[in-house]
């Protein structure tokens, strides 16, 4: 291949300082509102941790183009590994930096209930990526590089999750009679109305007669050192990603690779050589991937030990001291993972909404009994999904890729079906591609490999009913397009 | 604004996508490289970057030569020369 002609912008100089003064008004504008958060109380640093590392996870997503929906996407539709590899990359350097974490005592990770449902709400999901052309975080940086599309689709991720997890109506008669029973078993209290609303059966009948655990647990060595590094650490995270490595490797890169480096014989060194030429051909994505996958670890750590600091488990016990007590749920919490996570705030976002809209959904067990519904304002995890929309748009400010992109009749359909698809499957499978995934199998947890195998499933389905339409499209254009 | 694919000259021809985001920017792309014969030249216009990354590694893969790469105001626009 020759070498590539680049011409970045015509007036570099010019352009070029008014973007990066544009971009560092976007951090001055996150400086002065952390600045104001603390002088109202200091505590409030609790919540600035989620909107710094969230701030620092939409610089890294935008500067990798790091979109965990094209990375099983993009395998089916244009065969290209680029994202998958990322994602490996950052699993990784994830699981490294949660077990120094966990063996530092700061972990806030709790394993995800596995069953049936895993598989079909994220197949559900990866269906909905497709069409949105990005995950839930991907739609986060997207919007901060000006994308309306991405816009919509947050919207409906949040508003589908809200009305999910809290509608009620004939489909309650739907639900197997025993999780009913089961449900009604919990001893809950009344005002939760836990037979009343198919999530609320689906939750307190059948989700939480599951059990979730990491490797660890199950081969009874959790709380010790080899537990965690050699169950939770190799066998759960490492090894399934140097499969996955090589099986991409295999499947979508060697033929190219070896075509390109004229090697018809190769030796164990050129595949190896190979695996690593795949791993680096994106340095952009690779860089991201281990950025990404150590921060992630580190916020973890860094909430945790705040937890301890303030002698806490949950934001709701600080918002509380603080004199905030509007919308935490019963037990006084309110959504905390302390860890990266998405759309659980959203859901909270849309159910607020709906809530002021005079819908009255705090008789579920999602918003009423786990997450609450807090103002937007004291939403913690909230302003992390903000910080990643803020420091995409740093990143694309600074890189001059930032442009308002309005959608047609056909995106915002894509956005608004897509999205809602996304946020259906979030909910039935506890939590998107980051809490149900990225956050799982990093912390010893295999439900997530789960998570993963029902969103490839999803996905290459979305795939084909994806080229089917835009087959379609392009016939119908055939004259003016000729593709 | 919608899509458009147009032969420009004898040997080269320009899409452009912008307006779309993933995953419509690569699938056409692909699409359209599948349309030109060897040797022709492919101009491709569009405004979504993460599809770029994408776009590049399919060239790599398949042998085509992204030669020039333009990038001004948020729109990319890239020249193929199809393998």
């Amino acid at each position: 291949m020759n070498a590539v002609t680049e011409n970045v912008g015509a007036n570099p100089g010019g352009l070029l300082r008014k973007s990066i003064l544009q971009s560092m008004a976007v951090v001055l504008f996150v400086i002065a509102g952390s600045a104001v958060a603390l002088s109202i109380d200091t505590r409030f640093v609790y919540l600035l941790v989620y909107v710094w590392f969230g701030l620092a996870y939409g610089i890294l997503l935008q500067y990798g183009r790091f979109c965990m929906a094209s990375a099983v996407r993009d395998l089916f539709a244009v065969k290209v590994p680029r994202m998958a590899v990322g994602v490996m990359i950052a699993v990784a350097l994830y699981s490294i930096v949660a077990a120094i974490v966990t063996i530092s005592g700061f972990s806030t990770f709790h394993p995800n209930a596995m069953g049936w449902h895993i598989v079909i709400g994220a197949a559900i999901f990866g269906f909905g990526i497709v069409f949105t052309g990005g995950c839930a975080s991907g739609s986060l940086y997207k919007a901060g590089e000006g994308n309306m599309n991405s816009m919509l689709v947050i919207v409906a991720i949040s508003f589908s999750q809200a009305i999910v997890v809290t509608a009620s109506g004939w489909w309650d008669n739907l639900v197997p009679q025993h999780w009913i029973d089961s449900a009604m078993a919990k001893g809950m209290p009344e005002e939760l109305s836990v037979t009343k609303g198919w999530f609320d059966i689906f939750t307190a009948g059948y989700v939480w007669d599951l059990k979730g655990t990491t490797t660890a647990e199950l081969l009874g060595a959790a709380g010790t050192k080899t537990g965690v590094i050699v169950y939770n650490t190799l066998i759960t995270a490492i090894l399934p990603v140097i499969v996955i490595l090589v099986a991409l490797y295999l499947l979508y890169y060697r033929k190219s690779y070896l075509r390109r480096t004229k090697n018809a014989n190769p030796a164990l060194k050129d595949e190896f050589a190979g695996i690593w030429a795949m791993c680096t051909s994106s340095k952009n994505t690779a860089i991201a991937g281990i950025g990404l996958g150590i921060l992630a670890g580190l916020h973890m750590y860094v909430t945790g030990a705040l937890r301890e600091h303030y002698g806490i488990f949950n934001f709701g016990e600080l918002l509380t001291a603080m004199g905030y007590t509007g919308g935490l749920s019963i037990q006084d919490t309110v959504f905390d993972p302390g860890y990266w996570y998405i759309t659980t705030q959203e859901a909270q976002w849309g159910g607020w909404v709906l809530h002021k809209l005079g819908i009255e959904n705090m008789d579920s067990i999602y918003f009423g009994l786990d997450n609450g519904l807090p103002n937007p304002l004291l939403n913690a995890p909230g302003f992390m999904s903000i910080g990643i929309i803020l420091g995409a748009a740093v990143m694309a400010l600074a890189r001059k890729e930032f442009k308002w992109k309005t959608p047609t009749l056909e995106t915002a359909f894509f956005a608004i079906v897509g999205g809602t698809l996304m946020g259906i499957g979030a909910r039935l499978a506890m939590g998107c591609n980051i809490g149900a995934f990225f956050a799982t199998v990093t912390n010893g947890d295999p439900s997530g490999w789960v998570f993963l195998i029902g969103m490839t499933i999803g996905a290459y389905l979305g795939v084909k009913v994806f080229t089917w339409w835009m087959d379609r499209a392009a016939a119908k254009m055939e004259a003016g397009c000729g593709l | 604004m919608a899509m458009s694919f147009n032969q420009t000259s004898e040997h080269e021809w320009k899409l452009d996508v912008c307006g779309y985001t993933c995953p419509h920017p690569q699938m056409y792309t692909k699409k359209a490289m599948q349309k030109i014969a060897a040797g022709d030249v492919l101009t491709l216009v569009f405004d979504n970057p993460s599809s770029g990354e994408s776009i590049a590694a399919m060239c790599e893969a398949e042998g085509n030569d992204l030669f020039e790469r333009t990038e001004e105001g948020g729109s990319f626009v890239w020249k193929i020369r199809k393998g």
